[in-house]
């Protein structure tokens, strides 16, 4: 929603921005599968005074500055992960868009796949929970073995009086 | 004079909130029907009262009185009218006025049309929100007055930030703001639930109509600022992952969760405390992005505002707002019974897995967005976490989620088989095979993630349609009998089948969007011409031209494809007066298989070439007509029978029978 | 009562997270550290700003000169305008040789501001298309590097100068690092 915004709000004292868009007609190589990987890298490289915009995106100055330091680096035979350690090793992992796995980045990482096993395990304790109840009911209802009963006639009753409430 | 009287009317609406906030409580908890009854008139006083105020606020940007700060800060006299109202709440000050006159709106509506709750319940519901209300009525009287007064009047204001002048981004944010605020409904109905001890259908269907309109808002303003990122900012993206998107996507996502859990409520008396959870997360995650938004801790666009001062009181809100209602549900929710019983595979459990995946998918956003955060509060790295992240998380998130949607709806409640229903969704398989194929032929060199996307959307979309076969039981009996079924569908059911349509054709559009897009930069004279994606682009010149409040160069391009005059584009550059920043404007023809998008750039003095970009976005058209479907998806769910006539007493008697019996 | 604790949870995460909350509120997102810190100088030499009396300078003015000071500036700056004096009480001190970055400036701009302010730098090259100031990491004008006599940078202020900062960190930093080099 807000990169052009935040490019003009956030750049650090620079008081003089040029309305140019992104990539400029200038800037593109003349050989466009070099010029197709420039713009693969680009996409991961942060904006640094936009903070939340890859260069490729950005009309910084900056962000310009490093697209063409990027086509450079490329048409000078620098391989891609050349090209992106030139960066990081100015400016730190900060511009990578995609964070390094590394220590600092294990919970980011691991996280969400932590996330959904603990809910694999809360819905599992759930569904274990539940047949030690119904055994255990009061219903005097089946053992753990054995899944619940169908319905019986009185409840189907009840839910389809229940459908029917939508109906009508 | 104005500013005073509305300065004066936030006052007294907070000390009526304070009210609100306690009595109508301890009513409920004395059973005194007197204390209960000051809910309503307060509730409705309360929202008169901050009408008046919004009212101020608006008159004084219209008239342009610059004495007042908040008017200098983001006015103009020369600001067309509808960027003076639009600027009453593109600042935060004003921001914060919409949020509690929305705020106060849902708190009346609920006094003047919640006749049928029952008077414990409603007395509840409207102190939880006037609790609400008075933390952000004391934020903003306390650090974010919007009616604050110079001493020296300028004689002229600063103007409004040219890229929030656009009708899109005018109404942006009440929209969004409807959607976060509307959730404070669930929420005050969870907690109420949770005081007193007690969630059944009824209560489900209570606030399911609140979390419908509230959901509606959110997918639509949402909607509304990517399609507003689209057209402005030039280069044709519409998601970011931006942390300001991901503060209205997380609520989105948990609010979706409880629509689909709620269901489960009503029908099945189970997953209550589950429910109850959701409502909390879904209002606290709204408040999250309120928090993250204006406080500064992230940066991003629209902190108009970071101001630690403030971001220590939202803080201290929070605490107070999301910490103390987990407190009361970790001390209730025990206490909760459910009688549902149901196996893994039913459509209990399909909702249980849309719930977990969900879930998943707002927890990973949540990370994702804080982490940086995080980390540098620990002192370690800084480290930047981008769209790469997380569409590598999100993505394989929703492929199952995905692939489960058109199974679920068929699964019967209690326990199903899944065999016969897989057996029945063979035409979704031939279906999603015939797309992938169908695109992978059309575009060979294209990401894998667009073909399986396609291939999904098909799947999702012929799943969906043969759930309504099924149901209406086409082909296996007479025609009409099926028509009969078909106009006999409670239109809850038609917002299900319309939603999971819509979200199918929005996902074919972002499939296509994100994995064609065909781009050409150049620079060219007029005359000359480009050729993208079949289409041929004649740049016809600029001209120089003047709006409102900006001057404008507007190229054209005339567009033809094989000879054949397809659409004119002009892509307008402005730069406002005032400001001296510039906007772009691009120019967007839709057509069914994609959009033709043209921008128009700086001139080159010496060559009198213009930069010139230019797109096709295959499938565009699709994700927002996509999106507009779930929303009235959502509107047709809202308008069910039994959310109409609310829940009339006998049937409530009845729907809250299972509890009775069997506890 | 295990089902009680499990309860628990939610809030739990929450206080975890509002404690993350409270210490972010006290840090600026916008402050990069460098990843050159306590890394040697890129090599470059930089011209004198176009039709000045300067002679420029380059990396071999950093090493072996006792502690330096490289400070990033722009006319087009206004925060650059602000620090200014700071700089020039800087380097009236005499603790440190300070050169001048001129960033991506127009040369006549440059000096029309270098006589306006006064021109506290031991020597200033123009870095007209900004390549040096990407070797030394800088995302944002103005920035100040000390370096130290093996021609090592150890410290990096972004932004513009503050009295306070000076007083408290620059200056220690720079007593510092001199007594290293006594030795």
């Amino acid at each position: 929603m807000s990169r052009g915004v935040a490019c003009i709000l956030l750049v650090v004292a620079v008081t003089w921005l040029s309305p140019a868009l992104a990539v400029n007609p200038d800037e593109v190589l003349s050989d466009p599968a070099l010029e197709e990987r420039a713009r693969d890298i680009s996409k991961g490289l942060r904006c640094l005074v936009c903070q939340n915009q890859s260069i490729d995106d950005s009309d910084a100055d900056l962000a310009k500055d490093l697209r063409v330091l990027v086509r450079e680096r490329l048409s000078a035979g620098d391989s891609n992960d050349a090209v992106i350690q030139f960066v990081v090793a100015r400016y730190g992992d900060f511009v990578l868009l995609k964070p390094p796995f590394k220590p600092a980045t294990l919970a980011l990482w691991l996280g969400p796949v932590g996330i959904a096993g603990v809910g694999l395990l809360a819905v599992f304790f759930f569904f274990r929970r539940r047949r030690l109840e119904v055994s255990a009911g009061p219903h005097g209802a089946p053992t753990s073995a054995k899944p619940p009963e169908p319905l019986s006639d009185d409840e189907k009753r009840r839910m389809e009086d229940l459908l029917k409430d939508d109906k009508t | 004079m104005t500013a005073e009287i509305g300065h004066f009317a936030l006052i007294l609406a907070l000390m009526i909130a304070a009210v609100q906030s306690v009595v109508p409580l301890v009513g409920a908890h004395r059973d005194n029907a007197e204390w209960m009854a000051i809910a309503r008139p307060a509730a409705l006083t309360q929202f008169g009262l901050v009408a008046i105020s919004f009212g101020c606020l608006t008159q004084l940007y219209l008239s342009s009185d610059f004495s007042v700060l908040n008017v200098i800060q983001n006015s103009h006299t020369t600001k067309p009218m509808i960027y003076k109202i639009a600027g009453v709440w593109a600042n935060h000050e004003g921001s914060l006025l919409l949020w509690v006159l929305i705020l106060a709106l849902f708190g009346s509506a609920v006094a003047a049309f919640g006749a049928n709750l029952p008077p414990a319940l409603k007395a509840r519901v409207l102190s939880v929100q006037a609790m609400i209300a008075v933390g952000f009525y004391l934020f903003m009287l306390l650090t974010s007055n919007p009616f604050e007064r110079v001493e020296v009047p300028p004689i002229n204001g600063q103007d409004l930030n040219p890229l929030l002048q656009d009708f899109g981004l005018a109404i942006h944010p009440p929209m969004l703001y409807l959607g976060y605020v509307g959730f404070s409904m669930a929420f005050s109905f969870a907690i109420a639930a949770l005081i007193e001890g007690r969630v059944d259908a009824a209560w489900a269907r209570w606030v399911r109509p609140w979390t419908l309109a509230a959901w509606c808002f959110l997918t639509g303003g949402i909607v509304l600022g990517s399609w507003w990122a689209y057209y402005e900012l030039g280069w044709g993206g519409w998601w970011f992952w931006d942390p300001v998107e991901n503060a209205s996507f997380m609520p989105w996502l948990a609010g979706t969760a409880l629509l689909h859990s709620s269901t489960v409520v009503e029908k099945r008396d189970t997953l209550k405390g589950w429910t109850i959870l959701l409502a909390i997360i879904t209002f606290s995650l709204s408040l999250l992005g309120t928090f993250l938004v204006r406080s500064g801790v992230l940066t991003s666009v629209h902190t108009f505002a970071s101001d630690p001062a403030r971001g220590v009181f939202i803080l201290a809100l929070l605490i107070v707002v999301i910490g103390g209602s987990l407190a009361l549900y970790a001390w209730r929710a025990p206490s909760l019974v459910s009688t549902g019983v149901f196996q893994p595979i039913s459509r209990e459990g399909a909702l249980l897995l849309n719930n977990l995946i969900m879930a998943t998918a707002a927890a990973a956003v949540l990370l994702g967005t804080l982490y940086p955060l995080m980390l540098d509060a620990v002192g370690g790295d800084k480290v930047s976490v981008g769209p790469p992240f997380f569409n590598s998380v999100f993505i394989p998130l929703m492929l199952p989620m995905i692939a489960a949607m058109a199974i679920g709806p068929m699964l019967a409640w209690k326990r199903a088989d899944l065999k016969p229903v897989l057996a029945r969704l063979w035409a979704a398989m031939i279906a999603a095979v015939l797309a992938m194929l169908a695109v992978w032929a059309w575009a060979t060199d294209g990401p894998v993630m667009g073909v399986i996307g396609v291939g999904l959307a098909a799947w999702l979309f012929v799943g969906t349609l043969v759930e309504l076969a099924g149901r209406i039981r086409l082909f296996k009996v007479p025609a009409r009998e099926s028509l009969r079924r078909l106009a006999r569908t409670p239109r809850a059911s038609w917002g299900m089948t319309l939603g999971h349509l819509g979200l199918a054709i929005t996902i074919a559009g972002m499939s296509g969007a994100g994995a064609w897009q065909t781009e050409s930069v150049q620079a060219m004279k007029p005359g000359e011409t480009v050729t993208v994606a079949g289409y041929d682009f004649t740049f016809d010149g600029a001209k120089d031209g003047q709006g409102p409040n900006y001057s404008i160069v507007r190229g054209t391009f005339l567009v033809t494809k094989n000879g054949q005059p397809v659409a004119t584009l002009d892509p307008e550059k402005r730069v406002y007066t005032v400001t001296k920043r510039p906007t772009t404007e691009a120019a967007i023809h839709s057509t069914f298989w994609g959009d033709l998008y043209a921008v128009v750039g700086d001139k080159d003095k010496a060559t009198g070439a213009y930069v010139t970009r230019i797109y096709f976005n295959p499938l565009v058209a699709w994700m927002w007509g996509g999106v507009l479907v779930m929303v009235g998806a959502g509107i047709t769910s809202l308008t069910d029978r039994r959310h109409r006539i609310g829940a009339p007493a006998g049937r409530r008697v009845a729907g809250t029978a299972p509890e009775t019996v069997k506890t | 009562m295990q089902r009680r604790f499990f309860y628990l949870v939610p809030l739990a995460v929450f206080l975890v997270m509002a404690i993350y909350f409270a210490v972010g509120l006290t840090k600026d997102p916008k402050i990069l550290p460098s990843a050159l810190i306590d890394k040697p100088v890129p090599d470059f030499a930089l011209p004198p700003i176009e039709g000045g009396p300067g002679k420029g300078f380059s990396s071999a003015n950093l090493k072996g000169d006792g502690v330096t000071i490289v400070n990033v500036f722009a006319s087009w700056c206004v925060p650059c305008r602000v620090e200014h004096p700071l700089i020039a009480r800087l380097a009236e001190l005499n603790v440190a040789k300070v050169y001048g970055l001129n960033y991506k400036d127009k040369p006549k701009d440059a000096l029309r501001w270098l006589a306006e302010l006064g021109d506290p730098y031991t020597a200033h090259g123009a870095d007209t298309k900004g390549r040096v100031a990407i070797d030394f990491g800088v995302y944002g004008v103005p920035e100040t590097f000390i370096i130290d006599n093996t021609g090592t940078i150890r410290y990096k202020h972004v932004g513009p100068m503050t009295a306070d900062k000076l007083e408290r960190e620059v200056l220690p930093i720079i007593k510092k690092l001199d007594k290293g080099n006594g030795q």
